[in-house]
C-alpha cells in the first residue's frame, strides 16, 4: 500500500522583549537561576499580570507579514495544571480568541516546487520555568528565570505531506521571525522550538489518520528525523494489524526515535477559562495599518527583487534571502564592488559559504566583511588579481591578515599584465619545450594548453591569462 | 477616645488634644483587653505600631502630617503587608510573609495611617460568618453568641467593638457589607475597578473589591479617599479621576429617587428586618426623597450564578497555593503528587475545598458551557436589570442582609442557607456597581444594614445618601454593651 503523511507544526517563538509578558523583569537568558524572576514571576499571593505592549506589537507584526486576520479583541486564557515550574498552578495563554488568525505561508522546495502552506492562528503566552532534575540528588530545582517569558505559539494548518516540506516550512518561519525582528532565533537557548502532529493515511484517502504529537524537537535536523522515524514506526504499526492511537511522543535525539508520553486518555483537563486579571486584547484597523509600514522587506519580496534586479535564478535568489543578514550582506558586496551581482552571488555562494560551513558560524560572525570581499572582487574586476590569485586572497583574508589589497601587497600577488615581462617569459618556454612547439604547430592544437600552464607556473599565478593566451597563439603561429 | 470618628481624630490630633502614641496605645489597651472574647485579630505587633505612632507624631510636630498621619486603622488579613505575616484566615499562609505591600496598605502607609493590626477573616474570604478562618471564629461584639458575618468579620466586629476606629474589607460577595450589617457599622463597596486589587489575596478576581469599613458614612468617604484610583499594577483598576468623597456629603437628598426592588422585600427577608428598613426608607421622605417600587426580575439567579463563577476563579486562584514556593508544606513527601495532595489537604480548610471542587468541576470538559459560559450570560442579564432599574431612580435601597446575626455554629452545617445569607449582596458584584450598608436599627436586639446601591462610579452619591441619614439617626453612634 502507498501511505500519504500529514503534518501539522506547532511552533513557540521567544519573543525578543526586553521584559516578560506579564511583569517587568528582564527575559535575558543565561542569568543565575532566580534572578530574574519578581513577585509576579513567583505567583506570589495578591500579584497581577500586566500585559506588554511590545509583545502585542510583535504579535501583530507577525500576522501582518504572514498576512493573517488579526483578532480585534482577543482574550487571554488561563489553561490550568499543576507543574512545579509553573507558578500559578495555570499558564495564561489565549484559547477561544487568538489574536492572529488565519494566515499563509509559502515554501519552496529542493525541486523548486513552491507550495502554500496555512498558518490556523498564533496565540500569545507566557513561557514557563525550568526544572532542573540534574546535580539535586533526588530532587528537581525549579528555575524560573524563563517563566514569564513571551511566546507567540504559531501552528499551522495539517498541510505538509513531507518531512522535507515540514523542515521547509520550518526554516522559512524561522526566517520570517527574524527578519521582522520579533525573535533571536536561537534554537539552542530555546527561542524556536517546534511540536509536530505526524499522521499516515493511505493515499487517495480522504480522512486524517490518527496523529500523534511529537514533542520538542529543537533543530531542523531532529525535525526531519523524529517525522520519518514516526512515519515509519505509524506504517510498520499499520502494516503489522495494528492501530495507531492518539498521544505525545518524545523525540530522544541520541537514540534518533520517538516513545510515547501520555496517551489522551492521560492527558490534560486545562479547565481553559478567559483570564478575569486582564483585559481584552484591542488592536484597531489603525494600529494594523501603523504596523505594515513598519515592516522590512519580507523574504518573498526580496527574493522576488533579487531576480528581477540582479538576474539571479531562484534557487540563487533563495540562498540570499534566505537571511536578512545574507541579503544585507550580499548587497553590500555588490556596492563595494561595484560588479556584476552574479560574481557577487558566485562569490557569497561559494568561498564564503564554504568558509562559514567549515567553521560553523553564522554570516554576521564572519570574519570577511561584505566590504572586504567587494574589495577583493572589485581586484578581480580591474584584472589587478585573477580568479585563481582571488582565492588565496580570499584565504588570507579570512585569516585576519587585512583587506584584499593589503594582502595583494604584501605577497606580491599583483597580477603581471606588462606585455614585455610575459614575452620574456613566453620565449623561455618555446626555446625549452622545442617538441612541444612541434607537436603544435603540427595541428595538435590542444598542446595550448600545456604551453599556458607552464607560462602560468613560471609567473606564480600573475601573469594575466588573457594576455598569455594571446601572446602565446600569435608566438605559436609566427 | 476610642468612641471617636476618624473625622474627630484628625480634628483631636491636629488641636494637639492627644498625640498619635497616646491614640494608638489606647486602641492597643483595648485590643488587648477585649480581643480575647471577639477574636477579631490575627496579628497585632504593638512594638511597630507605637513606634510608627511616635514617628506620626514626630511629623505633626514638624508640619509634615498628611490626611491621616498617626490614624491607628486595621487591615483586614488578606492585604499583603510587607514585613507582616499576611495569613487571608488559612493555615496555608500562616507563614507567609509578603516581600511588598498591596496597594491599598501603601496608600495607607503614604498617608500616614498606623497599621493597628490585621483582622480576622473566613479563610480565603469565603465565609458569611467568619466560622472559616483557620484562627477560630470571630464573635459579634453585639452578641458573643454571634456570628459578626464575613467574610471581613474581624474587620466588623473590630470597628464596632471601637478597637480600632476604622479597617479595610474586601467584598466579593458581600464580604464587606453583610459583616457591616450584621456588628452595626458603615462598610462600602465601591465599583468594580475603583480601588485597586494588587497584593489583596484572590478570591475570585471579577468580582473582589476592596473598601473602608467605618462607624460613619464620614470616615468612609475620608477612607475611600486613600483607597480610590487607577493602579498599573491592576489591569481591571480604571483609570478615571477620584473625586473628594467628602466635598458632596452635605449635599440635599431632596428629590432623590429611591427605588425599592420588590424581589429584596419578599419571601425569605426576616419581618422584623424588613420593618427596620422601611422605618429607614420613611427618614428619607422624611427629608424629600421619593420612593417607588422597583423590579430587578432576575434576582432569584444571583446565588446560583455566582456559586459558579466566583468558584471557578478561585478554584484557579488557589492553584498557586501548592507547597512548592511558600506557604504551608506537607513533611516528608514521597513524591510530586503527595506534595500537592498532602500540602493541599492539611493547607485548605473545608469550604475552601468546596469551593474549589465545585469551580474545576464546573470548567471541566464538557461542563463549561453548561455552568460557566451559562453563568456569564446570567451575569449579563443581572446587569441589565440594574442598568434599566437606574433609568428611573438613583439609588436602590433594600436589606443588606435577610436576616440579623444567627448564632454561631447554626448554620455550618448547611452551606446552602449559609449561601443565602448574601442573597442581597451577591448582585451588586456580579453587576459590578457599588454598594453600601448602614446601620438602620436593630431587630431581635441585633444590628440591620440598610443597603444602598448605586450607579457606577457613583460612590460619592451614596456616601451623601447615607451621610444625610446618618445625620438624623444615631444608630452609627451606638457602641455595644460592654465596649462603652
Amino acid at each position: 500500500m502507498e501511505w500519504e503523511t500529514v503534518i501539522g507544526l506547532e511552533i513557540h517563538t521567544q519573543l525578543r522583549t526586553k521584559s516578560k509578558i506579564f511583569s517587568g523583569a528582564s527575559t535575558a537568558y543565561g542569568a543565575e537561576p532566580n534572578t530574574q524572576a519578581c513577585a509576579v514571576d513567583l505567583g506570589l499571593p495578591g500579584v497581577l499580570p500586566v500585559l506588554n505592549k511590545e509583545a502585542v506589537h510583535m504579535a501583530v507584526k507577525f500576522g501582518v507579514a504572514v498576512n493573517a486576520e488579526i483578532t480585534p479583541r482577543s482574550i487571554f486564557a488561563r489553561k490550568n495544571y499543576f507543574y512545579p515550574d509553573l507558578p500559578k498552578g495555570y499558564q495564561i495563554s489565549q484559547f477561544e480568541l487568538p489574536i492572529v488568525g488565519k494566515g499563509e505561508l509559502e515554501i519552496t522546495l529542493a525541486d523548486g516546487s513552491v507550495k502554500t502552506i496555512g498558518i490556523t492562528r498564533a496565540h500569545l503566552e507566557e513561557d514557563a520555568g525550568k526544572s532542573l532534575h540534574e546535580d539535586f540528588q533526588g530532587m528537581t530545582g525549579i528555575d524560573l528565570n524563563r517563566a514569564g517569558t513571551p511566546l507567540l505559539e504559531i501552528v499551522s494548518e495539517p498541510d505538509m505531506r513531507s518531512a522535507e516540506e515540514a523542515v521547509a516550512y520550518m526554516k522559512k518561519l524561522h526566517s520570517l521571525v527574524q527578519y521582522i525582528g520579533i525573535c533571536d532565533g536561537n534554537m539552542q537557548e530555546g527561542s524556536f522550538r517546534c511540536d509536530a502532529n505526524v499522521s499516515v493515511r493511505p493515499k487517495g484517502q480522504k480522512e486524517f489518520g490518527t496523529r500523534a504529537e511529537l514533542k520538542n524537537i529543537n533543530s531542523f535536523r531532529f525535525v526531519e528525523r523524529a517525522i520519518n522515524f514516526e512515519v515509519e514506526r505509524q506504517i510498520d504499526v499499520i502494516e503489522s494489524g495494528g492501530q495507531v492511537v492518539q498521544e505525545t511522543r518524545l523525540y530522544d535525539a541520541d537514540k534518533d526515535e520517538t516513545r510515547s508520553m501520555r496517551s489522551k486518555e492521560e492527558s490534560h483537563d486545562y479547565r481553559y477559562f478567559p483570564d478575569p486579571d486582564l483585559l481584552p486584547v484591542e488592536v484597531t484597523a489603525d494600529d494594523i495599518e501603523r504596523v505594515r509600514g513598519e515592516l522590512p522587506e519580507l523574504p518573498d519580496q526580496k527574493r522576488d527583487r533579487f531576480m528581477a534586479d540582479y538576474e539571479l535564478n531562484m534557487e540563487e535568489a533563495n540562498i540570499l534571502t534566505s537571511s536578512r543578514e545574507t541579503g544585507d550582506y550580499f548587497e553590500t558586496v555588490i556596492k563595494a564592488s561595484n560588479s556584476k551581482p552574479k560574481i557577487c552571488a558566485n562569490w557569497v555562494m561559494g568561498e564564503l559559504s564554504g568558509a562559514l560551513n567549515k567553521s560553523d558560524m553564522s554570516i554576521s560572525e564572519s570574519p570577511v566583511s561584505a566590504e572586504m570581499l567587494g574589495g577583493l572582487i572589485q581586484r578581480i574586476n580591474d584584472n589587478t588579481i585573477s580568479g585563481k590569485i582571488a582565492k588565496q586572497v580570499f584565504e588570507a583574508m579570512w585569516n585576519g591578515e587585512g583587506d584584499a589589497d593589503a594582502v595583494i601587497e604584501n605577497k606580491g600577488l599583483k597580477q603581471v599584465t606588462d606585455t614585455g615581462a610575459i614575452e620574456k617569459i613566453i620565449d623561455e618556454i618555446l626555446a625549452a619545450n622545442t617538441a612541444q612547439v612541434e607537436q603544435y604547430r603540427a595541428g595538435k592544437e590542444k598542446m595550448l594548453g600545456f604551453f599556458v600552464g607552464q607560462v602560468m607556473k613560471q609567473s606564480q599565478g600573475k601573469a594575466n591569462p588573457a594576455i598569455v593566451n594571446n601572446l602565446l597563439k600569435e608566438k605559436l603561429s609566427s | 477616645m476610642h468612641t471617636k470618628t476618624i473625622a474627630e481624630i484628625i480634628e483631636g490630633l491636629r488641636n494637639k488634644q492627644f498625640s498619635s502614641e497616646e491614640l494608638t496605645k489606647a486602641y492597643l489597651d483595648r485590643i488587648k483587653q477585649h480581643d480575647k472574647t471577639l477574636n477579631s485579630f490575627i496579628t497585632v505587633d504593638a512594638d511597630v505600631a507605637l513606634k510608627n505612632a511616635r514617628d506620626a507624631d514626630k511629623k505633626i510636630a514638624d508640619g509634615n502630617a498628611e490626611s491621616l498621619t498617626g490614624i491607628p486603622i486595621a487591615q483586614k488579613d488578606i492585604f499583603c503587608t510587607q514585613g507582616i505575616k499576611t495569613t487571608c484566615g488559612s493555615k496555608m499562609l500562616d507563614n507567609f510573609i509578603a516581600p511588598y505591600n498591596a496597594t491599598t496598605v501603601q496608600k495607607f502607609n503614604d498617608v500616614g495611617a498606623v497599621l493597628a493590626g490585621k483582622t480576622n477573616m473566613d479563610e480565603f474570604a469565603m465565609g458569611s460568618s467568619n466560622e472559616t478562618s483557620f484562627y477560630g471564629a470571630v464573635k459579634n461584639p453585639w452578641d458573643t453568641n454571634a456570628v459578626p458575618g464575613g467574610s471581613s468579620g474581624g474587620s466588623a466586629a473590630s470597628v464596632a467593638a471601637r478597637l480600632v476606629p476604622a479597617a479595610t474589607g474586601t467584598d466579593t460577595g458581600g464580604s464587606i457589607r453583610q459583616p457591616a450589617a450584621l456588628c452595626g457599622i458603615t462598610g462600602l463597596k465601591p465599583t468594580y475597578g475603583r480601588v485597586s486589587r494588587y497584593g489583596m489575596i484572590a478570591f475570585a478576581s471579577s468580582l473582589d473589591q476592596g473598601g473602608p469599613m467605618t462607624q460613619t458614612a464620614e470616615d468612609a468617604a475620608i477612607m475611600l479617599n486613600v483607597m480610590a484610583g487607577f493602579d498599573q499594577r491592576d489591569s481591571t483598576s480604571v483609570n478615571k479621576p477620584v473625586p473628594d468623597y467628602t466635598s458632596t456629603l452635605e449635599d440635599s437628598v431632596k428629590g432623590l429617587k429611591i427605588g425599592l426592588p420588590k424581589e429584596y422585600f419578599g419571601e425569605g427577608l426576616d419581618p422584623a428586618v424588613g420593618d427596620a428598613v422601611q422605618v429607614a426608607i420613611k427618614e428619607y421622605e422624611k427629608m424629600g426623597a421619593t420612593v417607588q417600587e422597583i423590579s430587578l426580575p432576575n434576582t432569584h439567579f444571583a446565588v446560583p450564578t455566582y456559586y459558579v463563577i466566583a468558584p471557578a476563579e478561585c478554584s484557579s486562584n488557589l492553584s498557586r497555593f501548592d507547597g512548592v514556593r511558600f506557604g504551608h508544606r506537607c513533611d516528608n513527601p514521597k513524591d510530586l503528587m503527595d506534595l500537592y495532595t498532602r500540602s493541599r489537604s492539611e493547607g485548605f480548610g473545608e469550604e475552601v475545598k468546596r469551593r474549589i471542587m465545585i469551580g474545576a468541576y464546573a470548567l471541566s470538559a464538557g461542563y463549561y458551557d453548561a455552568y460557566y459560559l451559562k453563568a456569564q450570560k446570567i451575569r449579563q442579564l443581572i446587569s441589565n436589570d440594574f442598568k434599566q432599574a437606574f433609568e428611573k431612580v438613583d439609588v436602590i435601597m433594600g436589606p443588606t442582609a435577610p436576616d440579623v446575626a444567627f448564632n454561631i455554629g447554626e448554620r455550618t452545617e448547611d452551606p446552602v442557607t449559609m449561601y443565602l445569607s448574601d442573597i442581597y449582596t451577591i448582585a451588586v458584584n456580579l453587576a459590578g456597581l457599588p454598594g453600601i450598608s448602614i446601620p438602620a436599627g436593630f431587630a431581635k436586639d441585633r444590628p440591620v444594614g440598610l443597603q444602598i446601591i448605586g450607579n457606577y462610579f457613583e460612590e460619592a452619591r451614596l456616601l451623601n445618601v447615607s451621610h444625610q441619614y446618618q445625620k438624623v439617626t444615631d444608630w452609627h453612634r451606638r457602641v455595644p454593651k460592654g465596649f462603652e
